[in-house]
């Protein structure tokens, strides 16, 4: 049994139709990315997944239906988010802005201040005044605190100078050995290092499922799916 | 220079009641979006509130039976605040227009009610005598109540504050002001503190209902909507969801009236107060907090 099932999903954002019936699963443990080109719905995927946009068909996690249920109780199930632009909150500090994320008895702060010593230092400086990184830092380690059966990644390389890319790939490897990640990433270097599958989107479609690795070692699939190579 | 004293207090007095009703219309638009036409209505159901229990205290001294009367309206304002978020506003979230036309109602409908059961005249309101004294502050005969209307505000801004800062429930709030999706992915009912700065406002307002009573010694139906006009300039001046912006403002307000009815013309307060909103929207149309909530 996967760990995240999704069955027949859409979206639709206005009169935009964006996910026309996605169908896939995420296995228990490691990486799956969740690749395409921009625009084909992968943002729009997690959102939906967090129910954080409107959406029809069938989410189980675990078995468990939550298609249904609201964004808070989907967290609270186990799924963590960290979204596409990280979405600190700019007018807290950095230690208030870890304090909301708490949801269990037993906070992981080893965890998170081993991964990212730099946010213990910086514990009472506001969010909004971090660098693209740091506030990067901030969004992983919100979701780090607790015990998540998924993480859901929303391309946590974006915009980030090459030298923080290698550290956000190091620490999403880190994170799989603790639990399943979800990846949206559009950086392939990064996907290779740490993905074990991949899920294609076109248009609004998945239209390809496989090992991560087949996939981008066939250059010819990779620049005809994602545009790139 | 005593005008100028007695000018002074009298419109920081009006000031710190237009940041009590402000403070939660300024929250609530903050952390919700929305437009709380009724926040009128929970000034007259609290001041009405006050005034109705202070009605059935007869056997009673004054100060008791006001203290009794002031928590009672304050109570009544907080669960009738609570229940309109409950009833009305949860059922209609993200559908504004619908939000704005339940609360614009609501304020129509209890001012009609008050109306209905007790009349349109304003009801006398008693508080204790030394409210009505003066104290002599550099040749001003300044009237105690404002005093405690200063007091006050400055009481509830400090517990709001300190509410805001110092509890789970201040941090969800101020996180919500500003991404109120993000907060609901961290795991958290957001609709619960939805209630909660609802009852906040509620209890506000009230405040504002019982100080009005003691400031003009009575309650009438319509004050509260007089009074929400100008809570809703004192918001958009100050920054919507910004507290400290809104405190700021309601003293820019409160003194701006006060010395243009008094230096220029009468009457000539209320509008320098829509010319100074215009000026800030095109100046700073952020607000003096320069927050875009």
């Amino acid at each position: 049994m996967s760990l995240l099932s999704v069955r027949d999903l859409h979206v639709h954002l206005g009169e935009s139709h964006v996910l026309q019936g996605i169908e896939f699963d995420v296995a228990e443990g490691g990486v799956t990315a969740l690749l395409g080109r921009n625009g084909v719905g992968k943002t729009t995927t997690l959102r939906a997944l967090m129910g954080l946009v409107d959406r029809r068909g069938r989410v189980e996690l675990e078995g468990a239906d939550i298609t249904q249920a609201p964004t808070h109780r989907i967290v609270r199930r186990g799924v963590g988010y960290v979204p596409e632009d990280r979405d600190v909150f700019a007018g807290l500090t950095v230690e208030e802005n870890l304090r909301l994320a708490e949801r269990d008895d037993d906070p992981q702060y080893d965890l998170v201040h081993d991964l990212f010593p730099e946010l213990k230092e910086r514990a009472k400086q506001r969010a909004g005044t971090l660098s693209g990184g740091q506030q990067q830092m901030v969004a992983i380690a919100r979701a780090l605190l607790n015990r998540n059966r998924v993480l859901l990644v929303d391309e946590p390389t974006k915009g980030l100078a090459p030298l923080l890319v290698t550290e956000v790939a190091r620490v999403l490897e880190r994170v799989s050995e603790l639990t399943t990640v979800l990846l949206v990433e559009q950086n392939l270097g990064v996907v290779e290092r740490v993905a074990r599958d991949a899920v294609v989107l076109d248009t609004g479609r998945v239209v390809h499922v496989g090992p991560a690795r087949e996939l981008l070692a066939d250059k010819p699939m990779v620049h005809r799916m994602l545009g790139v190579g | 220079m005593s005008t100028f004293v007695l000018l002074t207090i009298t419109g920081l007095g009006l000031g710190a009641m237009y940041f009590l009703i402000a403070s939660g219309l300024s929250l609530i638009y903050g952390l919700m979006g929305v437009l709380n036409f009724a926040h009128g209505a929970f000034l007259t159901v609290g001041a009405y509130g006050a005034w109705f229990t202070e009605s059935k205290l007869g056997g009673l001294s004054v100060l008791p039976r006001f203290l009794i009367a002031a928590l009672a309206g304050l109570v009544v304002g907080a669960v009738f605040a609570g229940l309109v978020e409950l009833v009305l506003i949860r059922p209609l979230y993200r559908r504004h227009i619908e939000q704005v036309l339940v609360t614009v109602g609501l304020g129509l409908a209890v001012s009609a009610l008050v109306v209905a059961i007790w009349g349109n005249d304003a009801r006398p309101f008693a508080s204790p005598g030394w409210l009505g004294d003066t104290t002599t502050v550099l040749g001003a005969r300044v009237p105690n109540d404002r005093w405690v209307e200063i007091l006050t505000a400055i009481a509830v801004l400090v517990a709001l504050n300190a509410f805001l800062r110092r509890t789970r429930y201040g941090l969800i709030i101020r996180a919500g002001v500003e991404n109120r999706a993000m907060v609901t992915a961290l795991g958290i009912d957001v609709r619960r503190a939805f209630t909660l700065v609802f009852a906040i406002g509620g209890v506000a307002a009230a405040v504002a209902g019982v100080l009005s009573g003691v400031y003009f010694g009575t309650v009438d139906p319509a004050r509260g909507t007089s009074l929400l006009i100008f809570a809703f300039i004192v918001v958009v001046i100050g920054g919507l969801g910004s507290l400290r912006g809104t405190a700021a403002a309601a003293v820019v307000v409160g003194l701006l009236q006060q010395y243009a009815n008094y230096y220029a013309s009468s009457g000539l307060g209320d509008l320098s107060v829509v010319l100074l909103l215009g000026l800030v929207l095109l100046v700073r149309p952020g607000g003096l907090s320069g927050s875009f909530a």
